[in-house]
């Protein structure tokens, strides 16, 4: 793997476009059980900085024109396939869109017709699809009569507050464990690569059902199903958590044992500096730059995660939702949280561009 | 990669130390085969292990403890934890099994014809693979099963589909990587025809990092494929998949929590054991091609 120091002495901030790839090229970022350390591959692939540079600001403009070309072209694709699953959906899109348990009258079904140009050439359909999600009309559900984005918009906070959650807790998790084991003996690193064994390995739903089990049916600590208040959110996130905690460990434990293995460490060891402060005030802000591209990508996936974990837990939210939404056949509800999807990752992705130049100082100083 | 059998029967001088090293790296391999055989022989023959059948149904013995007569206990229905288990294998791992090959499958095909069908080709399939990897796999294998429906052959589909895109971006680096090569540059220019070219030697070296990555890819697949169990996609009830007899004995966790232990366990333990295998399969190839 390659050492941090040596990957992003590059100036140039990655787009979303170019930190998707980068994230996900190896299986190891797509298939959360192989090792981290050969799915990161760092960012920022380097150009050449020097004469060719026109001062930061325009520099920084193009940055930003780049990363929002980038993320339009993400949710333009997600876009499209909505779309074209909306299509595949064999018989009549109409019956679809209304889902199957519906009485709705003869008026309704030719309102839908008008609205989504059934009759029309399917180019048209696209553009006209297009343009609605352009102006931010998602369509509506028939199923719960109510626009999509309002019933999105309902569920949001509560699946938001489980995933902050998750991510807060996670990486504490990961930090705890990598720091406290990275480059210790063999025994110590032994029982840290179990623990993060287990974690990536384990499912979800079971982690929550044992969670469940022992916390609120056994001892009773926490309220068992339904509540959203705090104390309700303790097992949901940590069920979210556990499994990307692992495998944020493992990347920063290895991250943080190349940084160790540095120069650096040994300068600021020689110092004076304690063997604890080298790890906190220097090797970690080296592997810390993994760290936020992993979870950058991770936080992406727990929409995904929040589907299994609402549903353990009797939570409301985007992923109760989902569920709800793909059982029914309420498709224009299941292509609206696909581009909420899309439009997270393209979130995250910048946030975690932003991240890049608090973490490393020489992308700042451009 | 073809020099390698002539250097193996040489004899490598190594130290106490690394010897000692490798010995525990070789060792976790062992245990995790041990792990793994009995859900494998539960996989291909449960009479094996279990003589009683996995749907009878004894609602007099419903929510026994884990016992000398019921290991696992029996669930709400009084059907034998332990024979559900182990009947359970064959359809969970089916459902990785399945969805695995079918998404190297699609990720061979989609990625070799990145990298040797032409430009056109490869933004088509790589700018399609982008899309997919930046929604969750889950969602992904959701859509999937929104427009198909549910069932087990959907199911498998659909994580096929949310994998394969991951799958091809590998098989279209490996290629690009084996078509600079000097053998296949050789090859070609001892006249051999493109499809020959392909079959013989670009897809099986392009091929083998893939199935290494496939193996770890397994065991989540597997957690996928008992997850839309779970969720009431996949394998139907009254039939033993391990993430539907989860989903089936939630309601009686409160009082018998053997119910949800033990399929769960089950799913754990062969993802725990896949995943070390896998890895020390990486280890070892990584180690070999450098």
């Amino acid at each position: 793997m390659k050492t941090p120091a040596k990957a992003v002495t590059g100036k140039a901030v990655p787009t979303p476009a170019e930190v998707a790839p980068s994230e996900t090229s190896a299986a190891g970022a797509t298939l959360p059980g192989t090792t981290p350390a050969e799915a990161v591959i760092a960012p920022g692939k380097g150009e050449k900085a020097g004469k060719a540079s026109k001062g930061r600001r325009s520099r920084a403009v193009r940055a930003f024109a780049r990363r929002l070309a980038a993320g339009i072209a993400v949710l333009y694709g997600a876009a499209t396939l909505a779309f074209i699953a909306l299509q595949l959906i064999p018989g009549d899109p109409v019956a679809t869109l209304l889902g199957p348990a519906t009485t709705a009258s003869e008026e309704v079904r030719e309102r839908i017709r008008a609205e989504f140009g059934f009759d029309r050439p399917v180019l048209l359909q696209y553009v006209g699809y297009l343009g609605r999600v352009v102006t931010g009309d998602l369509g509506s559900s028939y199923q719960l009569q109510r626009p999509v984005w309002q019933l999105i918009g309902d569920q949001l906070g509560a699946t938001v507050q489980l995933a902050v959650a998750a991510t807060v807790l996670a990486v504490l998790i990961a930090l705890v464990s990598a720091v406290t084991t990275a480059g210790r003996r063999r025994g110590v690193r032994a029982v840290a690569t179990a623990w993060e064994l287990v974690a990536v390995s384990l499912p979800s739903y079971w982690l929550g059902i044992l969670l469940l089990t022992a916390f609120s049916f056994q001892l009773q600590i926490f309220p068992v199903v339904g509540a959203q208040d705090l104390a309700a959110l303790v097992l949901p996130a940590l069920t979210l958590a556990l499994p990307i905690a692992g495998v944020l460990a493992q990347v920063l434990r290895e991250g943080l044992e190349a940084a160790l293995a540095q120069p650096f460490a040994i300068t600021a060891r020689a110092r004076g500096l304690s063997q604890t402060a080298v790890r906190l005030r220097h090797a970690l802000r080296h592997a810390a730059v993994q760290l936020a591209t992993l979870t950058g990508w991770l936080v992406g996936t727990l929409l995904g995660g929040a589907v299994l974990v609402e549903t353990v837990f009797g939570r409301s939210g985007i992923g109760a939702l989902t569920l709800q939404a793909v059982g029914n056949k309420d498709m224009p509800v299941v292509m609206g949280v696909v581009l909420l999807s899309a439009f997270v990752f393209v979130l995250i992705s910048t946030a975690v561009d932003l991240l890049y130049a608090v973490i490393d100082p020489r992308l700042r100083a451009g | 990669m073809s020099v390698t059998p002539v250097l193996a029967g040489l004899p490598v001088r190594t130290s106490v130390r690394s010897r000692l090293a490798l010995a525990a790296r070789r060792r976790s391999p062992v245990v995790a085969w041990a792990v793994l055989v009995p859900i494998l022989v539960a996989a291909l023959a449960p009479e094996a292990l279990t003589a009683s059948s996995p749907i009878t149904i004894d609602p007099v013995n419903a929510l026994l403890p884990p016992g000398g007569e019921h290991w696992f206990g029996t669930d709400q229905l009084g059907r034998d934890l332990f024979t559900r288990v182990v009947h359970g294998a064959r359809p969970s791992l089916l459902l990785g099994l399945g969805a695995t090959c079918l998404a190297v499958a699609g990720g061979a095909v989609f990625g070799l014809v990145a990298a040797l069908g032409g430009r056109a080709a490869d933004q088509a399939v790589m700018r399609v693979a982008d899309i997919l990897l930046s929604l969750p796999q889950l969602l992904v294998a959701l859509l999937v099963i929104t427009v198909l429906g549910g069932g087990t052959a959907n199911v498998v589909l659909a994580i096929a589909v949310a994998f394969a895109p991951g799958y091809a971006r590998i098989v279209r680096a490996e290629a690009l990587v084996v078509r600079r090569s000097g053998y296949v540059e050789a090859a070609r220019g001892l006249g051999l025809r493109r499809s020959t070219l392909i079959a013989r030697h670009i897809l099986p070296n392009a091929l083998g990092p893939l199935l290494v990555l496939a193996t770890v890819g397994f065991g989540t697949a597997l957690i996928a494929g008992s997850g839309l169990s779970f969720l009431g996609f996949g394998t139907q009830p009254p039939a033993p998949e391990w993430g539907a007899m989860l989903s089936e004995g939630r309601d009686f966790l409160q009082t018998a929590w053997w119910i949800g232990l033990f399929p769960g366990a089950a799913v754990t333990a062969t993802v725990i054991a896949v995943n070390v295998i896998g890895r020390s399969a990486q280890s070892r190839f990584t180690r070999r091609t450098p």
